[in-house]
């Protein structure tokens, strides 16, 4: 049988390592060789150019602009999403009181658990064209429907919300919060549920009301899963191509009213797509990496606290 | 609500002594205070849980009905009712096109799907359940996968797929998926196959089972639950996967055929439509790409959930 092993283990390993060296890894390596180059796409052509690729982004006036956007969303929407998520988990676990056990969620907690999560499932793309259509500027727009039905706006003049400069990009994370408060709100209730009842059990009757035992109980026992959330939340912050792309004005891949909602992603795929600067576009992919890595580093440091053991 | 109130009285009656020493500390009388506050954390929280739902049904349904109105009906007003209910707009959704992105997307899944899960499987069960060298460097070789942002590999993977000759066909398009599908699949698949008692896998040896018989014969059925919450979670995410078509299935040079999977279909219908002017169409493309997975979801709903958290969740 051990002969066997070895012939069997490689036989078993060699086609999904080389499918996934090939179209994942090898791509990704290749794009910090290409990030020195002045690669225009696709001849061979190309020239060492250095860190002149880098030097250049960092004047550029339009990448910073989308760098400063996705730093901005790196903060406030993990933020966002994870009170969203933290409160509503804590209702649907432990916020109804009463019963024999003394600890519950409130009422109709699984319908909010399987409700919550359905825009999750939904693509990007639909997210885009959808809330495209939400946000329309004329009456049409569901929002705009909402906010003169209840006298918030004037229906002569309905908010343009995909070009109001200072609201495109907030109206864009708004919609990654809609999307992701249920996917929160699910992982944080499977980390609470592993949390045993008696330790609530033992706050109630030591007189704790709801607010104390979610700062002084729950918070801190979930703590491990809060980080995760916040890495993943960082990633999806740096991404919003669809999005943006699909939603905002814009020659290609959108990023307006003027630049005010560009992120790195568009800014990379119109260099890449439509101006035929590939080097320029590896870059910023290494920047998007970079960003990335420091942004997960940094959580991991800042938020590293004794783990509990329960 | 009115649980807080016999709650707090059972634990005031039961034991006094700690109760009363509570409220000595806290003069201001801290049983009425409790009682109150319950009652408007719960207003409160359920008017939030509420206004969530409706924040989310909402929009569903007036994409619905949306596929139902006419042209002017949705241009005038949000809140207009569809005056009749055919399917014209469905119709012309599908002759648009919607028909073609779908069996595109389905011809990818019948190949990715399978693909996925069978290399996953393999490469999982290998990592979780035999000692070699080299396994902890190749199990961290596929989970370091999950931790790059795509974007960081996109230029060359195009330029990569243009030198095979795979642009815009679904073979070049199938091996992509796969290959950015088998993190997580190992990952989770990894986890499971761990979880599965040696005793099984010894009596097949005895027996005289090959490895690889063992692997399809004993192990496979014996992972199916790991295998069905993985599986839905790559179908989700394949169907719904959009910037690796975008990139990767352009038409070609005019006489190649359209092969954009749903997604793109759906934002390249949505630009055409609001040129052309008809957005019913938009909505009914929207319901015809969004009910299978809601239909998958509702059907799977615990399975959905616990794959998808599972890629968090360390």
């Amino acid at each position: 049988m051990q002969q066997g092993k070895y012939r069997f283990v490689t036989g078993f390993l060699i086609v999904p390592v080389v499918l996934y060296a090939v179209f994942m890894i090898w791509p990704y390596m290749q794009t910090f060789g290409y990030s020195f180059t002045n690669w225009q796409g696709q001849s061979q052509e190309m020239s060492f150019v250095g860190l002149d690729n880098y030097t250049a982004l960092f004047s550029d006036s339009v990448f910073l602009k989308a760098l400063w956007h996705n730093i901005l969303l790196l903060f406030f929407l993990p933020v966002a999403t994870i009170l969203l998520a933290l409160f509503f988990a804590y209702m649907v676990n432990v916020g109804g009181r009463g019963g024999a056990g003394g600890i519950r969620g409130v009422a109709g907690s699984g319908f909010y658990k399987i409700l919550f999560f359905v825009p999750h499932v939904l693509s990007i793309a639909i997210l885009a064209v959808l809330w495209r259509a939400i946000y329309r500027g004329d009456v049409a727009g569901l929002i705009n429907g909402v906010f003169i039905k209840l006298g918030l706006s004037d229906p002569a003049h309905p908010i343009e919300w995909l070009n109001e400069p200072d609201l495109v990009l907030w109206c864009v994370a708004f919609v990654l919060l809609w999307w992701g408060v249920g996917f929160y709100l699910v992982l944080f209730s499977a980390a609470m549920q592993s949390v045993p009842k008696e330790i609530y059990e033992a706050a109630l009757l030591d007189g704790a009301s709801r607010t104390q035992s979610f700062f002084r109980v729950t918070l801190p026992l979930l703590w491990d899963t809060v980080q995760t959330a916040w890495v993943y939340l960082a990633i999806l912050a740096m991404d919003c191509f669809a999005l943006i792309s699909v939603m905002t004005p814009g020659n290609s891949y959108g990023g307006g009213p003027d630049h005010n909602s560009e992120v790195m992603a568009t800014y990379l795929m119109r260099n890449f797509l439509s101006f035929g600067k590939s080097g320029y576009a590896c870059a910023m992919g290494v920047v998007i990496l970079g960003l990335t890595l420091i942004l997960s580093l940094v959580t991991l440091r800042i938020s590293r606290r004794e783990r509990i053991e329960y | 609500m009115s649980n807080t109130r016999t709650i707090d009285g059972v634990a005031k009656d039961a034991v006094p002594g700690p109760r009363d020493a509570k409220n000595g500390a806290r003069p201001q009388g801290a049983g009425g205070k409790g009682d109150d506050e319950g009652k408007v954390l719960n207003v409160f929280s359920h008017g939030f849980l509420i206004l969530w739902s409706v924040m989310i049904v909402l929009p569903l349904i007036w994409l619905l009905l949306g596929s139902f109105k006419t042209d002017t009906e949705i241009g005038s007003s949000a809140w207009s009712w569809p005056s009749n209910w055919n399917f014209d707009a469905f119709g012309r959704a599908w002759e648009k096109g919607i028909g073609d992105y779908f069996a595109n997307t389905l011809i990818v899944l019948v190949f990715s799907i399978p693909l996925t899960m069978l290399l996953g499987a393999m490469a999982a069960y290998v990592l979780a359940r035999y000692e070699f060298p080299g396994n902890r460097f190749f199990y961290y070789f596929f989970v370091a996968g999950a931790m790059f942002p795509v974007y960081l590999g996109l230029v060359p993977l195009y330029f990569l797929i243009d030198m095979l000759g795979m642009l815009n066909t679904y073979q070049g398009l199938i091996l992509v998926y796969v290959a950015y599908s088998l993190p997580f699949t190992v990952f989770f698949m990894h986890a499971f196959f761990r979880t599965l008692p040696t005793a099984i896998h010894e009596a097949a040896v005895i027996d005289g089972a090959s490895h690889t018989r063992i692997f399809f014969q004993v192990m496979v059925p014996m992972a199916k639950p790991g295998l069905l919450s993985v599986g839905i979670f790559n179908v989700l995410g394949q169907w719904n996967q959009y910037i690796l078509p975008m990139t990767l299935m352009q038409q070609q040079s005019g006489f190649d055929k359209d092969r954009s999977v749903l997604t793109q279909g759906l934002v390249l219908l949505n630009q055409q439509q609001g040129y052309e002017g008809d957005l019913p169409v938009i909505f009914a493309g929207m319901t015809i790409a969004m009910l299978p997975v809601i239909v998958v979801y509702l059907s799977f709903q615990r399975q959905v959930q616990s794959g998808l958290t599972a890629g968090t969740l360390k």
